[in-house]
Order: C-alpha cells, then structure tokens, then sequence
C-alpha cells in the first residue's frame, strides 16, 4: 500500500461523480464498446479484470518493469500507466491478438527456438516489446540499440541474452509478416 | 491383439533425453495463453486481501483503530489476530516466533497488523489505509553493527588451530568486509487463492515453492488435519528462493479470509508492498585473518560471518550453515576456524535465495585470494590455483572429501579458450596509457555441494498413470518455476516409456497427488524429482514386462519401449495398444515413486559426516571497464564453462547458467538494498532498486558445457543440478572490478564492499589511491 494516494473521501466504490462512461475500442482488430463505471481503470486492469485477457501481466503496477506491455495505435505502452477512459477510437494490441489461425507470429516462434524465457511472466510484454522496438527502429536495429531498446522490459530470470538472439533472428530472416506499420 | 512382426530394438542412445527441447510451457508462454495463480478465472464470489501494517520498525501497537477501514466502501471484513481460529505461526518449523498476524508487538516496519477483505482489490488497498494506529517505538536495531540478540546460537567448524597456524605463517593477512543482500524481484509477486470446500476442506492455489509446508501451515492455522488441505501449483512466475518459505504467510491468510467469510479468497502482494514485507538474501559483515607462505598458499584461515538474519529464524539456519560450507569455495585450508553468528534485528526475516547462503561464503574466499594476490603483486588466478583442493590436501572445513578435483582442468581449459595471458598483458598496457579508464579481469572459480543439509529434504516423490490409450500422466513433489523442472522431468519419463516428450502430460504439482514433498530448492528438484518419476515408470513396466511375459511368452531382455512402439520378441504393438491389452487382463497401471540420496549423512552437532552427494563446478572469467572518475563500471566480456555432468537438455542448463550468472552479478554490482535509520526499506520497487536490465549483459557473453563423462555418482542419466552453481559465477565479475581498482596502486588490496554500485566503487578508488587498502 506504500505510495497508494490517501482514500478519496466518498463512500461508494465507483465514485457517483464518474458517471459512467463508454468507450469504443479496436482491440486485436475487433471494435469493442466498453461501459467504464470507475475513471480510475487501466488499461492493464480493463484488459485482466474486465475484458478477460490475461496475457498482459502485472508485474509491477507503476510503470517500471514493462510485464504489461501492449501496443497502443501501433506504440508500446505499459498498460498499467493508461487510463482506459483515454482509449475511445484507440487501437489497442496485445499479445492474444499475435499470430492467427493457430501460427505463431515469427517473433513468437523464434522466442520459442532461441529459448527466450524460463518463467514465462515477462514474455508477453518482452514480445509486445519487441515488435514495438521493430516498428520503431525499422529494419536493421543493431544490437547495441535492441539492447537498450529492450531495457524497459525486465526479466528476472536472466533470458536476455536469448530474447535479444531470438529479436536478431526474426530480423535476420527478414520476415515482417504480420508486423505493424 | 498379437504384437505385430518387427525385431526388437537394439540398445542404442537415448532419443528424448539430452535433447535441447523448449521449456514445456514456452509455446504457451509466446501466446500468454500459461495460466499463473492471478489468471485463474475468478469463482464467484472472490473475495480480496490487502495488508495493513504500523508505521513503526520496533515497538508495540497500543491502540488500533479500524471503523473506518471497516465502513470503506467494498469492505466485507477486517481480520486481526484476535480473530485467528488456530495458532498464529507461519515459521516453517512451527516454532511461534513469526505471527500471521502481530497482536502487538512490531518487530519490524511492515510487519502485519491486519487484513482487509473486500469485493475488490482496489477497494481492500484503499480501506487498509484508513486505519489509524497508536503505537509506543523504540529505537530499532537494523544493523548487524547495532546488534547483539541472536535468532541462533554461533556456529563453527573447526580444524586444528587456525590462530595458531596463522601467526606461525610466513605473512598475516585481515581484512572486513560488506556483502549486501538481494530482493528476489520474481516478476510474478507473492499470490494465493483460496477456496473453501465442503466438511471444512481447503484448496489453496499457492505461488509456493514448497506446498507441503503450505498444506502443513495452513492446516495448523485452521485447527484442521492435512487431509483437509490441498496445496496446488502449476508454475510460478520466478521464485529464486522468495517462495520456499515466505509463500506460506500469503496462503495462510487467504485461507483464513475463506475461512472466516465462507466466500474464496484472494492474496496478491502489491510490488511495493512485497518488497517490504518478504525477506531477502542474508547481508552480512565479514571479518577474517589468514595466514600465508610466500607463494600465497593458505595455512591457516579465521573467519566470522555475522548475518543479518532479520526478526525471526526462517531458514537461518539452513541459510548461514550453507555460507560455512562454501566459505572455503574451492580451496585447502590446512587449518581453519569458520564461524557464523546469526543476529537478530528488526528487519524482514532473512531467507533463502538462490545459493541458500552459498554465494556470500564462496565471495568470501575469492575476497581471500584476492587480497593474498594484491598484497604479494601475483597474479590472482595463480594464488587461487596454488590453493585449489588437489589428492592430499582435500578435506574441506566440514571433513568431507573432495574426491573428483576436476577443477584444475576445467579452470585450465577457460584460461585457454578465454585467452586469459594474453588479456592480462593487453590489460595492462592499457591500463598504463588509461589515466581514468581502468580495465580488470578475473577468471573465478565454483563449488557447490549438491543436496540438502537438513538430510530428511533428501527425499522426492512422483506419480505416474498409464491410461488405456497409451498417454501418460506425470505428478511429482518438484515445482515449476521457469527452470525447467516439469520438462526435464517429462523427458526422463518419455524415455522411460519410449515416446516423445510432448505425449508424456505434465500436471500441476498438488499435495493430494504427491504428498510430504521437499520444497523446490538446494537446485535438488530434477536430482530427486526425476528418479522418482523413474521409479514409478519402473514399477509400471515390472507389471507390464510381467504381463508380456505371461501372455507372449517373451522376457523383458527381449522387450523395448521405443519410439512409441513395444517391441515384444520380434513383433511390435504400440504404447496404447499394450496399455489397453494389460487393462483387459486386470493389470494395474499407475505407480507411485519415492526416491532418497544414497551416501549422503551429516551429523550438525558434530560437524561431521559426508552432506553433498556430489559437487558442481564452473568457472567464469569476465573482463570489466572502471572509470575512476565516476564509478561507472561496464562488463565488457563473458567466458564461462561450466559442468553440468551429462547434460539432460543442453538448452534448458545454458538458459540456467546465463541467468545464473545475470543474477550473480546483479546483486554485487547494481542490487542495492537501503534501510533508513527508522528501519524503513528505501529500495521497494524497481525504480530504486535495479536488477540487471537488457542493457547490461554484455554483447560478448559465451556460454559452454564442460565436456565430461559425466557425473561420477549416479545420478539421473549422469547430469548435474545447475539451479543454484552458475549463480557464483557472477563473483568474477566482482573480482573484475577489484582488478581495475587495484590496478590504481600496486600492493593494495582495494577495500571494495558488495554490492560495487558507483558509490562503492568509488570508495575503494578513493581510499585505494590513498594507499588504504
């Protein structure tokens, strides 16, 4: 509870004053209209609590270890530091939306050959994460800037000289496929 | 069915085993579909815990005032310790020095003063800060200097007499040091569900590394038998020690929230919240003298290790034990004393964390070689090997032998392929053209003794089921936690029964399937897990050969699971089809197994015995660059090789012995852990506390399997535990650094504590400079 501000002074649990709202959203492509009775929802909490996706993680909850990692209109953001009430028209993306039709993404298979995880918590947000990172740093990141690129996202168990292998590979082959604009 | 005509398979090399096959769990892992505890979709009902805790690091809570936590809004009930239907105790031997809940006294800042219940975890978290404590403090013991209670009696093995062999040496040598704790920082935080069953039973999903002791707590805080507990875990987002004990507080009280409320109950720790109130990696001072010939050989070495250990015992004793039996790492001492002393202070109790108290001994001892080899201008590598154990210098501290010394090869065979000389000279030339910059290098040696110390954890079960269509079904004690138990397990059982690992079904630990289980540690999990399981296959195939036999006529030397197929004579039928037949005639075809250490005993009060099966060796030499200006510090270059005995999946012990190594170094170079005067933790998220990021594993990062024929004892196809050993091998880049720094003022041993953040470093850069060593 430590750095939780002090109670808001009202008695009810969803505060009278938020009327509820509704957002719309395209979530992993498909339009979504959301009720929101409480302001104060994440997006990570939307997604876990209320939307039933548990793929984004919460690690943390204050923005610092990048567990939650979705992309939003296309950006990695961690999804415990968004408002969901801010998302109406938002694309949001996340790990459940990657891949189709039973095939893995080719960031998602090449995590799974370069053996980039031991637990497993961080990997949806090192792989949202990434496909971020190949967006932002275009076609031939070096491996230096993937390092730092990928520093937001922790992993305790000390997978990332794999996660950085695996980011090298799918680079490597060239193949973008599925990959955000 | 007859079996059809083919010839029995001759021997040959296994097919699953040593493979380098992906963790189990990773195709689900890349899709997030790997449910943890906090995935699980919610019962109806659920309702969640939130902690509340005094403000204070010692003292008593005189008044405790919750109406306003009771009248939040969500708040379905308010539990404290007068409310506990049964002993409040969660201390993993039961010996009621760690309440669940404190009825007054507060022995450290974040200790539990009560717990909320409410609809909603937002709502439970709000409400507990709405309660107002009256509290009388005292002034708090934090540090180990501050201290004089003790959670157990000092400790010591002895041989000869160390004073004596010290002051008769050639050269004296003392020295003091800091070696700092670690927070786990598992990315999954501490969780339990808890669901209320029929005629008083409860399911508690725990993020447990030992749900035995889950299930046995849990039990005793409910006044209900174990048989009314079960204990399930499918996997743990990390646990790195974290959840061998201090799992049980979070379960208990969500099973005492289910109890009390009829409803199931759920515990997740908020992030800040954990790191305040779970315990870390014991920190301790370090004081030692030793004596020396001129070469650096070792003939007396005296050491004290006083342990923060925290307000309770937890495993303290386990834990500071295991720092004495690696306080000599890999080198004779001829006669030595080595003591620990266990302080008591009013911080969170102290607890197991990957090496169990290994690694600060074992850094230690290269602290030791180090200092030998600045003080005699040799070359540090040279005094490690002049010291290492060899045949007539091999009997460690604790009087167990050190039978296979293969060290010296295997340190000889790093030296090569890392180049060592060579970079030594290359290092300083630059060194002497770098006024700021300074490069070190070390090359660090490890050896860990594999088995529990308290004999009776030296034990694994498992359960295995045929069914009729030829799948199979696994159990054992051990728990997932990323390091890949379930799948090396698996594929020990896929061989056992000839088919590929993926049809071998792994299932979620659970104390109703495997009972009195050891906890997942001491990197023991695929040593004992493993030869239980093979013991159940075992007993499956005796009733199936038997059946084969009385039914075909053909004996079990003519008998072959491969390849999915039974080879029977010379007709073959497949897995199911043999299952199915044995069903038929009345053939049982699940199997418990039990599995316990041959060899190994260890008698504590006498300090004697034989308590490692066998050790793990490895070795890394890391290059680093120090500028002296700012205390920044880079690691530049990697070179491990280290010795899982015959590897059973080569990919699974490469990914341990990174991550080992990643964790080694973080906790002596960027892990810091700051308590203020008030006994308040500063570092309780990751914005202040750092583990190692992406950016600082170096580029040039190699990894080898020590080529062997394996382990020597006979373990589980030949391999050696690898949880715990690679974790060491982060001190060299420790060594690296002191390297840098000693290369400012020849003769000095640089006085650099643990961690080496930039402010330690530049310390030692000061006072090195300043000729103090």
């Amino acid at each position: 509870m430590a750095d939780l501000p002090e109670p808001l002074p009202v008695q009810s649990a969803a505060p009278e004053a938020a009327e509820a709202s509704i957002i719309g959203l395209t979530l992993n492509g498909v339009t979504r209209v959301v009720p929101l009775d409480d302001p104060r929802v994440t997006l990570l909490d939307l997604l876990r609590e209320r939307l039933g996706l548990s793929g984004a993680k919460k690690g943390c909850d204050r923005g610092q270890c990048g567990a939650c990692t979705v992309l939003l209109d296309g950006r990695r953001v961690n999804a415990c530091l968004v408002l969901a009430v801010t998302l109406d028209g938002a694309a949001v993306e996340t790990i459940e939306g990657l891949g189709g039709g039973g095939a893995l993404h080719p960031l998602q298979a090449a995590f799974v050959e370069h053996d980039a995880l031991q637990c497993g918590f961080c990997t949806p947000g090192q792989i949202m994460s990434a496909l971020g990172l190949l967006a932002e740093e275009g076609n031939d990141p070096d491996p230096e800037r993937i390092r730092a690129g990928m520093s937001g996202n922790l992993c305790r168990c000390g997978a990332h000289p794999a996660i950085v292998a695996a980011i090298r590979a799918v680079i490597g082959a060239g193949d973008r496929s599925e990959m955000p604009e | 069915m007859p079996p059809s005509e083919a010839a029995v398979a001759p021997e040959a090399e296994p097919l699953v085993v040593r493979r380098p096959l992906p963790h189990d769990s990773a195709p689900r892992h890349v899709t997030g579909a790997a449910t943890y505890i906090d995935d699980i979709r919610e019962p109806a009902g659920l309702v969640h815990l939130a902690p509340g805790y005094a403000p204070i690091a010692r003292g008593r809570i005189t008044a405790l005032d919750l109406d306003a936590v009771r009248s939040a809004p969500g708040v379905v009930d308010v539990i404290t310790a007068a409310d506990l239907p049964g002993p409040n105790d969660i201390s993993p031997k039961l010996i009621g020095d760690d309440p669940a809940i404190t009825d007054g006294p507060v022995r450290f800042y974040g200790q539990v003063a009560f717990i909320v219940v409410a609809t909603t975890r937002d709502a439970a978290r709000r409400a507990a800060k709405r309660a107002r404590f009256t509290t009388v403090a005292e002034p708090p013991v934090i540090d180990v200097d501050q201290a004089s209670d003790h959670v157990l009696p000092d400790y010591s093995f002895v041989r000869g007499n160390a004073q004596t062999a010290i002051d008769r040496a050639g050269r004296r040598l003392e020295g003091s040091f800091r070696i700092g704790g670690q927070e786990h920082f598992y990315l999954e935080g501490q969780i339990a569900m808890a669901v209320p069953g029929e005629a008083g039973e409860m399911l508690v999903y725990s993020s447990t590394q030992h749900p035995s002791e889950v299930q046995h707590v849990v039990a005793h805080a409910l006044n209900l038998p174990s048989s009314a507990v079960t204990v399930e875990i499918r996997r743990m987002g990390g646990g790195f020690g974290g959840k061998e004990s201090q799992a049980t507080q979070w379960a208990v009280l969500a099973a005492i929230a289910a109890w009390k409320t009829g409803r199931p109950a759920k515990f997740r720790l908020d992030r800040d919240d954990d790191m305040i109130m779970t315990g870390k990696r014991h920190d301790f001072r370090c004081d030692y003298s030793v004596g020396i010939d001129g070469e650096g050989v070792l003939s007396g070495v005296d050491v004290v290790f006083s342990a923060r250990c925290g307000h309770s015992e937890d495993l303290s004793l386990g834990v500071v034990d295991r720092t004495m039996f690696h306080a000599d790492n890999s080198y004779f001492y001829p006669e030595c004393r080595v003591t620990a002393r266990r302080l008591r202070t009013n911080t969170v109790s102290n607890t197991a964390f990957r090496g169990f108290g290994g690694p600060q001994g074992m850094l230690f001892a290269e602290r030791m070689m180090d200092h030998i080899a600045y003080t005699l201008g040799r070359d540090p590598l040279d005094v490690r090997k002049a010291n290492f154990y060899r045949e007539g210098r091999d009997r460690t501290p604790f009087g167990q032998q050190v039978t296979d010394n293969i060290l010296a090869e295997l340190i000889g065979d790093l030296e090569t392929r890392s180049d060592y000389r060579a970079r030594r000279e290359a290092i300083a030339a630059f060194n002497a053209g770098s006024r700021i910059l300074k490069r070190g290098l070390a090359l660090t040696p490890v050896k860990f003794g594999i088995s529990f110390t308290l004999m009776p954890l030296n034990q694994a079960g498992a359960l295995v089921h045929l069914y009729r269509d030829g799948s199979i079904h696994l159990n054992h004690g051990g728990t997932e936690m990323g390091q890949g138990l379930f799948t090396k397990v698996a594929m020990v059982v896929a061989e056992e029964f000839g088919v590929s690992a993926d049809a071998v079904r792994i299932t979620a630990t659970s104390t109703d399937k495997v009972p009195n289980t050891s906890p997942t540690a001491a990197s023991s999990g695929t040593d004992l897990n493993a030869m239980a399981a093979v013991a159940a296959c075992g007993a499956i195939k005796d009733r199936l050969y038997d059946f084969i036999a009385e039914k075909w006529k053909v004996g079990r030397d003519k008998v072959a699971f491969r390849e999915g197929q039974v080879f029977i004579g010379n007709q073959s039928m497949s897995l199911g089809a043999l299952a199915n037949e044995a069903y038929l005639n009345r053939v049982h075809l699940s199997a418990a197994g039990h599995y316990k250490t041959p060899v190994i005993s260890w008698n504590r009060d006498k300090a004697e015995g034989r308590p490692f099966f066998y050790f793990a060796y490895g070795a890394a030499c890391s290059e680093v660059l120090v500028d002296t200006m700012t205390g920044e510090m880079k690691v530049e270059r990697v070179d491990v090789l280290h010795d899982v005995g015959k590897s059973l999946n080569p990919a699974i012990d490469i990914g341990q012995i990174e991550g080992g190594f990643v964790q080694g170094m973080g906790w002596l170079t960027t892990e810091e852990l700051v308590w203020d005067k008030e006994g308040r933790l500063r570092t309780h998220a990751p914005s202040t506390y750092k583990i190692p990021a992406a950016s600082d594993i170096p580029e040039n990062f190699k990894v080898e399997l020590y080529e062997s024929a394996g382990n020597r004892e006979a373990t589980i196809w030949r391999s050696k535990a690898v949880g715990e050993p690679p974790l060491m091998l982060g001190i060299s880049v420790f060594c690296a650094i002191v390297n840098a720094i000693a290369s400012l003022r020849p003769g000095i041993m640089p006085a650099l504590d643990a961690p080496a953040t930039p402010e330690a470093i530049m310390r030692a850069v000061r006072a090195t400079t300043a000729g103090e060593g």
